[in-house]
C-alpha cells in the first residue's frame, strides 16, 4: 500500500523536476517566464531544489508482503479498468510542461489503443506490472527428457543465474561506495537544495551519462519526457550482446554498462575507481555470458541461416547513436544505453537519442522480421526521409503510433490559410488587419519536425496543405489483394514480411511455414470473426506440423509488444492455449519463454486475465510435466528481481493445483530450506501461501506437511522471510478454517514469541497469523492464547499505521468471535481501550477503517450483549459529524438486528429513540447510501423495540408527516419508505387510528409528480393495507382502487411495480369491495403491463390476472385475453398466453380449456399458436391435474403436430413435453404413446428451436414411458445405411443412455454370436 | 449443416468423456455390443437381488457370482475384430 504513496510522490516529482530545470535556464537566459513554467522565485527563500530528494521513489520490495490477489490488485491503485478511462489521461494534461518543453502535446500521444477508451495494456500498467518487460524470452531450453543433453541444460542456467547474482552484489557494493563518496562531497559543498541535484550527478559520473537524479534511479520505465537527460541505466538487452558493440570508444565506455547490464532494474552502474577494478576482476567476462546469446542462437541459426535481429539492429543503432550522441552522453552510443522500451523522446535539443535504433518489442527470439529494421536515425531529416521513402518503412510500434497521432493532430489544428479565409468570408465588408507587433507565433519546433506536410524549417500554418493521402497518415498500402486483414503500423515489424510479394513456390519449407504462421496469426489478431475462427482452427489442427519452435517464436514476441491491446492479448493467449493442447510434450524447450509471457497475467488487475493465465499455466504444466516445470522455474525462484520471484511463486501455485500438491511438496521442502539464499526460502514460503489462496480448503489433506515445510521460516534471520512465513500461515489457517488446528501446534510458540520481539510490518504479519489461527482452536486454548496476544493488541490500538490498525481490528474481531473468550474478559479488558481508540470521528472518514470498526464492534456486541456496546455509542448519534453519526447508526442497526432490543433498558431506550430521531432528522441528503443507512437504522431500531415504541409513535409519525411535506423529493421518498418499515410495529402498538390517518395522508399524496416518490408512497400504502386489512383500511378500498387505475399507466418501473403489487393485493384479499366493471378496466391496463421490461412486474401482472379472474369469474377476463391473442406484438401475445394459463390454474382448467380449444378453430396462425402456447403453459402449471385433460386435448395436438407450420409443431412438442412430465406415472401411457407417434417423425428437423422442442418432448415421454419403450423407436435407426439418419438416431440413443443406461439393459436386442465374438448376453437367459 | 454436425461432434466428445457407453454414427457393432455387455454386468452387480437370483440359479455363492461377472468386464465379447475395413474415414 505504501507503493501507492511512492508512486504518487514520484509523479509529483516528475512534474517538479523539469520545471525546476526550466526555471534555472530561463533565469540564465533572462528570457520571459513561460506561462506554465515555474516563475523565477528566489531559491534561497522558497527552496529550489528537489524537495523529494531524500525520498525513495522507487517501488521497493514491500510488494512482497502483498498477500493474495486482492492486495496486489488494490496495490494497482491508480490504474483502473480501461473502460473507465478516456484516451487522454489526466496526467498528460498536468504534465504538459512549459512552452520550451518542446511539445505540449507530447503526452497526448501516449494515449493510443483502438478508440476513445484506451485498451492498450501498457498504458494502464503500474511500474510494477511493467517490470514484466524486463524479463527476457530466454533462448530455447533443451528437453531434458529427450534422451540427449539439451542445448542449455539446467546446470548452465543455474551457473548463469549465480553469476548474475554475484555481479549484482558487486555492483550494489560499488554503488553504495559511490553514493557514500557523493554524499561526502555533497556535504563538503554545503547541503543546499541545489547541491542535491549536483550530488546525484556526481554519483554517477562514471556511467558516462548525465545522471538521473538519485530518486529516479530505479524507474526505468518512466516517461523520459519528464527528465531532460535520459536515464543511464544499462539495458538488459545491451548487456546480452557484449561482443557486438561497435566502435572502439563505444566498446570502451560500454564496460560498466555491460557489467551492470544484468541488473536490469537497478541503479546507475557506477564505475567507481575501486569498484571498477573489482568489476573487471570479478566479472567472469563476456565469454561466459556470450554462451547465452552466441552459442545457443548459433544452434538455432544452424537451422535458420537468417541473421539474428541483434546482428542487424544493434550495430546500426550504435552507429546512429554515435552520430547523434549528445554531449551529455559522452561517447557511448546512446541507443545502447537506453532501453528499447522507453518512451520515444521528442526530437530536439539534448534529448536526441536514437530511439528508432532500438529493436522493438518482444522480438527477442526469432529472426528479425525486417532486414532493415530499426535503421532509421531519429533526426528529423531522417524521419522525413523515411516517410518520403515509403509509408511502409518499418518503425518501432511506439513511433508509428506516435507519428500517426501527430499527423492527425497537425492536420486538425493547422491554422487557416489566407486562401481559406478568403474563400470563407464575403468579399465586401471585411478588412484585413495587420498582425499586432507583439505577436509571436508559438514555437514548438519539434512538433513541426515530425509534421509531414510542412517541409522542415517552414513556419507552420501558412501553407495550404494538400488533402492528405492515406499514406501520409502512415497507413500502409492496402492488403485487399492478398485477402489479409489490415496490418496496423505498429504490427508492421511483425507482419510486414507478408506484404512482400514472393513466389510461394520458391520459398524453402521453413520460410513457407513461417509465412503460414504469420498469416494465421495476423488473421487471428486483426481479422474479422470468421477469419479468426478459421485461422484459429487451422493453427490448432496444424500445430504439430508447424512445430513448436516456429509457432512460439512468432506468438510470444507478439505478446510482448508494447502496443498490445486487451482483445489481442486475449486472442493470442487463446492461441497458446489451443496450441499447447496439441503440442503436448513438444513444448518442453519453450516452457520458460511461455512462462515469461504468461506469468504477468497472474498479477493482472483484470480478473479474467488472471483466470486465463492460470488456465494456460495449468495446461502447460500438464503438457510439459512436473519435472520440466520444476527444472524450468527453479532458477527463477532466487532471482534477484522481486517481480520475477513473485510471479514465479504464483505460477508454481498454479502448477501445484494442476499436478497435485503432494507432487510438489518435496521440492517445496527443499526450496524452503535453501541455505544459499534467503530469496529462495522466501519464494518457497510464498508458493505455499499462494497454493493456499488458490486451492482453499483443499489444502487440508496436506496442511501439516505444508506447515512443517514453512515452520522454520518464523525464526529465519531475514525479516522478510519471517514476515512472509507469518502471512503464509495466516493464509493456510484461513483456508483450513474451521479445521486443522493440530497442524499448527508447532508454530504457536514461535508466533506468540514473535509478537513480543517484532515491531512494525513484521508484527502486523504475526498478528494476522494469530488472528486466523485462534478461531481454529478449542475454547480453552483460544481463551488462553487470546489473553496472551491481547496485551500486544491493546498496545497496538494506538498505532498510527493504517495497515496495523486494520489488522488489529481484524484480529480483535476474530478473537472475540471465538467461543473460549468470555464476555466478562472482553468487557473488562478490551472494551474500554477499544472504544477509546477506535470510536473517534477520524475513523469514520476512511471507508475501509469505518467498515472494519463497525464489523468488529458488532462482533464484540455479539459477545458482550447489546447494552454494553450501545450505551457507549448511543450519545454519539447526536454527534455533530455526520459520517460519524452514520457509523454509529450502522453499528446500532446491525447490533439490534442480530440481537434484538431485549437487553435495552428504559433509559437506553429513550436515548436510543431520541438519538435515532435526531440523526434521522439532521441528515443532509448528500449521498444516497447515507440516506439508506439512516433509513435502515431507524427501521431496525423501531422494529427491534416493537411494542415498546408506543410512547414514541406520535412523535415518529409527526416527523414522518412533516417530512412527507418536505420540498426535497428525496426526503419525501425516505419518509414514505419509513412508513413501509414501521407499519408492522404500528400495528403491534395497536395504533390503528394513527395508521388510518397516515393512510389518508398518503392517499392525498398520490398526485405526487416524482415517480420515485410516488413508488415509495404506493409501497407505504401497501404496507399499511397489509397490516390493517382490507376492511378497516382508510381510505376505503372502493375509493382507493379507482385512484390507482390511472397510476397503472405510469411507465416508471418503481411506480409500476408498487402499483401492481398493491392492486394485486387488493384483488387477492378484497376483490369484492370493488365493482366488476372497475376490475375489467384494470384488466385492460394490466394487458399493457404484460410487456413491461422488468420481469417482476410482468409476473405480478400475470398473478393479478389470476386473482381478478377468481374474483369476477374467468369468462370476462378470458374473453379479453383471447381477443388479445390476435394482436401483432409477440411479447404481448406471450404474456397473454401466460395469463390465460394462470387463469386456468386459479379457476380450474375446465373453465378455460373449452373456450381455448374453441379458439383454435380460428384459422389464424397467431391465434392457433397462442392457444397451443397457452395450453403448454397451462399443462406446465397444472402438473398432474393434466391427466384429466390429456385425452381432451389429444385431437388438437394431433392436428398441431401434423401441421405444415414449424412453430405449430414446435409449440405442440413443448405441450407434449409438459403433459408427459405432468402425467408421468398416472396411467396415461396410451395417450402418450399416441402423441409420441406424432412427435417422432419430427426428429429430422433442422431448425434449432424445433429440434430442441422435439428432443424435449421425446425426453418427456422417456420419463413417462420409460427408456425401454422409447428405445424401441430408437433401435430402428441406429444402423440405418444413411449416415445422416444414423447420426440423429445415435444422438437420441445417447440421450436415452444418459437418462437411464441401467433401465436400457434389458431392452437391448439379442445379437447373434459370430465366428469370432460372443455377443449374446447369456446372463439374462438364466431362469429358475 | 456443416456447423450443426461440427457442434454435434464437439458435444459428443464432451459427452463421451462422461458417459463411455454413448455412441455415434460410426460406432461398430462390436463396440456397441461391448458397451451393452459392460452396462448389463454393471447393472447386475449393482442390484444385489439380481446377484441373489443368479446365485440360486447357478448354485454359486453371491461373491462368486459377483466375481465371475466382474471378470467378464474385460473383453466381454472377446477380442476386437481386426481393424482393416473401417479405416478409410
Amino acid at each position: 500500500m505504501t507503493d501507492q504513496g511512492d508512486a504518487s510522490k514520484a509523479q509529483a516529482e516528475q512534474a517538479t523536476q523539469p520545471a525546476n530545470g526550466e526555471a534555472t535556464d530561463q533565469r540564465q537566459d533572462g528570457a520571459k517566464v513561460g506561462l506554465l513554467s515555474v516563475g523565477g522565485f528566489d531559491t534561497d527563500i522558497y527552496g529550489g531544489g528537489d524537495k523529494f530528494a531524500g525520498f525513495s521513489s522507487a517501488i521497493v520490495d514491500e510488494q512482497e508482503e502483498a498477500d493474495g490477489d486482492t492486495e496486489v490488485i488494490s496495490h494497482i491503485g491508480a490504474a483502473s479498468h480501461p473502460s473507465t478511462r478516456m484516451a487522454i489521461p489526466a496526467k498528460a494534461l498536468e504534465a504538459a510542461g512549459g512552452e520550451d518543453a518542446s511539445d505540449p502535446f507530447a503526452q497526448y500521444r501516449e494515449s493510443g489503443g483502438s478508440g476513445l477508451v484506451n485498451t492498450r495494456i501498457s498504458d494502464r500498467e503500474t511500474d510494477y506490472h511493467a517490470r514484466r518487460r524486463n524479463r527476457l524470452l530466454s533462448p530455447d531450453r533443451g528437453d531434458a527428457f529427450s534422451g540427449k543433453t539439451p542445448a542449455r541444460s539446467y546446470k548452465d542456467i543455474m551457473i548463469n543465474q549465480d553469476l548474475d547474482r554475484q555481479k549484482e552484489e558487486l555492483l550494489a557494493a560499488a554503488r553504495k561506495k559511490a553514493e557514500a563518496e557523493a554524499d561526502a562531497q555533497a556535504q563538503q559543498q554545503g547541503a543546499t537544495a541545489a547541491a542535491a541535484a549536483t550530488a546525484a550527478k556526481l554519483s554517477a559520473p562514471a556511467a558516462a551519462a548525465a545522471a538521473a537524479p538519485a530518486a529516479k534511479k530505479r524507474r526505468r520505465w518512466d516517461e523520459s519526457e519528464a527528465t531532460p537527460v535520459m536515464k543511464p541505466s544499462a539495458s538488459g538487452w545491451d548487456a546480452e550482446t557484449p561482443g557486438r558493440t561497435p566502435g572502439g570508444a563505444g566498446a570502451d565506455m560500454e564496460t560498466p554498462g555491460k557489467a551492470g547490464g544484468k541488473s536490469r532494474w537497478d541503479q546507475t552502474p557506477v564505475r567507481g575507481d575501486g569498484a571498477a577494478a573489482a568489476l573487471g576482476g570479478a566479472t567472469p567476462g563476456t565469454a561466459k555470458r556470450r554462451n547465452r546469446w552466441d552459442e545457443t542462437p548459433g544452434a538455432d541459426s544452424g537451422a535458420t541461416p537468417r541473421a539474428s535481429r541483434w546482428d542487424d539492429a544493434t550495430p546500426k543503432a550504435g552507429g546512429a547513436g554515435g552520430v547523434e550522441a549528445t554531449p551529455g552522453v559522452g561517447a557511448t552510443p546512446s541507443a545502447k544505453k537506453k532501453s528499447r522500451w522507453d518512451e520515444t523522446p521528442m526530437v530536439g535539443g539534448v534529448r536526441a537519442t536514437s530511439l528508432i535504433g532500438m529493436t522493438p518489442g518482444g522480438a527477442m527470439t526469432g529472426e528479425t522480421p525486417f532486414g532493415a529494421m530499426g535503421m532509421a536515425t531519429p533526426t528529423p531529416g531522417a524521419i522525413a526521409a523515411a516517410q518520403a521513402a515509403a509509408a511502409q518503412e518499418p518503425m518501432t510500434p511506439e513511433l508509428a503510433q506516435r507519428m500517426r497521432w501527430e499527423r492527425e493532430v497537425e492536420e486538425r489544428n493547422r491554422p487557416m490559410t489566407d486562401e481559406e479565409l478568403d474563400a470563407l468570408f464575403p468579399d465586401a465588408g471585411y478588412k484585413i488587419l495587420p498582425a499586432p507587433a507583439t505577436y509571436v507565433p508559438i514555437r514548438t519546433p519539434s512538433r513541426l519536425l515530425l509534421a509531414t506536410p510542412t517541409p522542415m524549417g517552414m513556419t507552420p500554418g501558412f501553407k495550404m496543405a494538400e488533402t492528405p493521402a492515406r499514406e501520409e497518415y502512415g497507413i500502409a498500402a492496402t492488403q485487399s489483394e492478398t485477402g489479409l486483414p489490415f496490418i496496423k503500423p505498429e504490427d508492421m515489424q511483425y507482419f510486414g514480411k507478408l506484404m512482400e510479394a514472393v513466389d510461394e513456390n520458391e520459398l524453402d519449407p521453413d520460410q513457407a511455414k513461417e509465412r503460414r504462421i504469420l498469416t494465421l496469426l495476423l488473421k487471428i489478431k486483426s481479422g474479422t470473426p470468421p477469419q479468426r475462427k478459421t485461422a484459429l482452427r487451422q493453427i490448432t489442427d496444424k500445430a504439430r506440423d508447424l512445430g513448436a519452435g516456429p509457432l512460439f517464436n512468432q506468438i510470444l514476441p507478439l505478446l510482448m509488444s508494447p502496443t498490445l491491446e486487451d482483445q489481442e492479448r486475449h486472442l493470442l493467449v487463446k492461441v497458446i492455449d489451443r496450441v499447447l493442447y496439441k503440442l503436448d510434450d513438444l513444448v518442453r524447450p519453450y516452457v520458460h519463454k511461455i512462462l515469461v509471457v504468461i506469468e504477468p497475467l497472474l498479477i493482472d488487475e483484470d480478473y479474467y486475465a488472471r483466470v486465463e493465465g492460470r488456465e494456460i499455466i495449468s495446461n502447460l504444466s500438464k503438457a510439459a510435466g512436473l519435472a520440466t516445470m520444476i527444472a524450468t522455474m527453479r532458477p527463477d525462484i532466487d532471482n534477484l528481481d522481486e517481480y520475477v520471484r513473485n510471479t514465479t511463486a504464483r505460477a508454481f501455485a498454479v502448477v501445484a493445483s494442476a499436478l497435485g500438491v503432494p507432487a510438489l511438496l518435496p521440492f517445496l521442502k527443499a526450496v524452503c530450506q535453501s541455505r544459499k539464499s534467503w530469496q529462495a526460502r522466501h519464494t518457497g514460503i510464498k508458493i505455499v501461501q499462494q497454493i493456499a489462496i488458490l486451492i482453499g480448503c483443499a489444502v487440508l489433506p496436506h496442511l501439516r506437511q505444508m506447515v512443517d515445510i514453512i515452520e522454520h521460516g518464523l525464526t529465519d534471520e531475514q525479516q522478510k522471510v519471517r514476515t512472509i512465513t507469518a502471512l503464509a500461515l495466516s493464509t493456510l489457517a484461513e483456508a483450513a478454517h474451521p479445521y486443522g488446528i493440530e497442524s499448527f501446534d508447532g508454530v504457536l510458540r514461535p508466533l506468540w514469541k514473535g509478537i513480543r520481539t517484532h515491531r512494525g510490518k513484521g508484527l502486523a504479519a504475526f498478528l494476522k497469523a494469530i488472528g486466523f489461527i485462534i478461531p481454529l482452536m478449542d475454547a480453552n486454548y483460544a481463551n488462553y492464547y487470546t489473553r496472551e496476544v491481547m496485551v500486544i493488541l491493546i498496545r497496538e490500538f494506538q498505532s498510527p499505521d493504517e495497515e496495523m490498525k486494520k489488522i488489529v481490528l481484524k484480529v480483535v474481531k476474530q478473537c472475540v468471535a471465538t467461543d473460549g473468550v468470555e464476555a466478562q474478559y472482553v468487557r473488562e479488558e478490551i472494551l474500554p481501550e477499544f472504544f477509546r481508540n477506535f470510536w473517534v470521528r477520524r475513523m469514520a472518514l476512511d471507508r475501509r477503517n469505518y467498515k472494519q470498526v463497525v464489523e468488529t464492534t458488532v462482533e464484540i456486541a455479539n459477545k458482550v450483549g447489546v447494552s454494553d456496546v450501545v450505551t457507549r455509542i448511543v450519545d454519539d448519534l447526536k454527534d455533530e459529524n455526520e459520517p460519524y453519526r452514520r457509523m454509529v447508526m450502522e453499528t446500532i442497526e446491525q447490533v439490534l438486528q442480530n440481537l434484538g432490543a431485549a437487553d435495552v433498558d428504559a433509559r437506553l431506550e429513550e436515548q436510543l429513540v431520541d438519538g435515532v430521531l435526531y440523526a434521522f432528522q439532521e441528515q443532509t441528503e448528500a449521498d444516497q447510501g447515507a440516506g439508506a443507512a439512516m433509513l435502515a437504522g431507524f427501521g431496525t431500531v423501531v422494529n427491534a423495540l416493537g411494542a415498546r415504541c408506543k410512547a414514541y409513535l406520535p412523535q415518529i409519525t409527526g416527523t414522518i408527516k412533516w417530512r412527507l411535506n418536505n420540498k426535497s423529493a428525496k426526503v419525501r421518498m425516505q419518509a414514505a419508505d419509513l412508513i413501509g418499515r414501521v407499519a408492522v410495529v404500528m400495528k403491534a402498538c395497536e395504533e390503528d387510528t394513527l395508521m388510518g390517518h397516515l393512510g389518508v395522508v398518503l392517499y392525498e399524496y398520490l398526485g405526487e409528480e416524482y415517480p420515485e416518490v410516488l413508488g415509495s408512497i404506493l409501497g407505504a400504502l401497501k404496507a399499511i393495507v397489509n397490516v390493517i386489512g382490507m376492511t378497516r383500511m382508510t381510505p376505503p378500498i372502493k375509493d382507493l382502487l379507482p385512484r390507482l387505475t390511472p397510476i397503472l399507466k405510469n411507465r416508471h418501473e418503481k411506480v409500476q411495480e408498487n402499483a401492481i403489487d398493491l392492486v394485486g393485493r387488493i384483488a387477492d384479499r378484497g376483490a369484492e369491495m370493488v365493482s366488476a366493471r372497475e376490475w375489467m378496466r384494470i384488466c385492460f391496463e394490466l394487458l399493457e403491463m404484460l410487456k413491461a421490461p422488468k420481469k417482476a412486474i410482468r409476473r405480478a401482472a400475470v398473478n393479478t390476472f389470476g386473482y381478478i379472474a377468481k374474483a369476477i369469474g374467468p369468462q370476462d377476463v378470458l374473453h379479453t385475453l383471447l381477443n388479445n391473442l390476435k394482436v401483432q406484438e409477440r411479447q404481448n401475445r406471450v404474456c397473454t398466453t401466460v395469463a390465460i394459463a394462470i387463469v386456468a390454474e386459479t379457476c380450474s382448467p375446465f373453465t378455460v380449456v373449452p373456450a381455448l380449444m374453441n379458439e383454435y378453430r380460428v384459422p389464424e396462425l397467431n391465434v392457433q399458436n397462442g392457444v397451443l402456447k397457452a395450453l403448454s403453459f397451462m399443462f406446465e402449471y397444472i402438473g398432474e391435474m393434466g391427466k384429466d385433460y390429456i385425452y381432451a386435448v389429444c385431437p388438437l395436438l394431433e392436428d398441431a403436430l401434423m401441421d405444415r407450420d414449424l412453430v405449430h409443431r414446435q409449440t405442440a412438442c413443448t405441450t407434449v413435453k409438459h403433459i408427459a412430465l405432468g402425467v408421468a406415472g398416472l396411467g396415461c401411457e396410451d395417450a402418450l404413446v399416441h402423441l409420441l407417434n406424432f412427435v417422432w417423425p419430427n426428429i429430422f428437423e433442422t431448425s434449432a428451436h424445433v429440434i430442441n422442442a422435439v428432443m424435449e418432448a421425446i425426453e418427456g415421454c422417456t420419463v413417462a414411458l420409460g427408456p425401454a419403450r422409447v428405445f424401441m423407436y430408437v433401435a430402428q435407426g441406429l444402423y440405418h445405411p444413411a449416415r445422416r439418419v444414423r447420426e440423429v438416431y445415435w444422438k437420441l440413443y445417447n440421450m436415452l443412455y444418459i437418462y437411464g443406461a441401467d433401465a436400457l439393459t434389458p431392452a437391448y436386442p439379442v445379437i447373434q454370436d459370430d465366428a469370432r465374438n460372443r455377443y449374446r448376453r447369456t446372463d439374462l437367459e438364466v431362469f429358475i | 449443416m456443416a456447423a450443426d454436425r461440427f457442434n454435434f461432434n464437439k458435444s459428443w466428445d464432451h459427452i463421451q468423456a462422461k458417459f463411455v457407453g454413448t455412441g455415434h454414427g460410426d460406432t461398430s457393432k462390436f463396440e456397441w455390443a461391448t458397451n451393452q455387455h459392460r452396462d448389463t454386468i454393471a447393472s447386475n452387480v449393482g442390484h444385489s437381488d439380481i446377484i441373489d437370483y443368479y446365485s440360486v440359479a447357478q448354485n454359486l455363492s453371491q461373491g462368486r457370482v459377483r466375481y465371475n461377472l466382474m471378470e467378464k468386464m474385460l473383453q466381454p465379447c472377446g477380442p476386437p475384430p481386426p481393424k482393416d475395413d473401417e479405416d478409410e474415414e
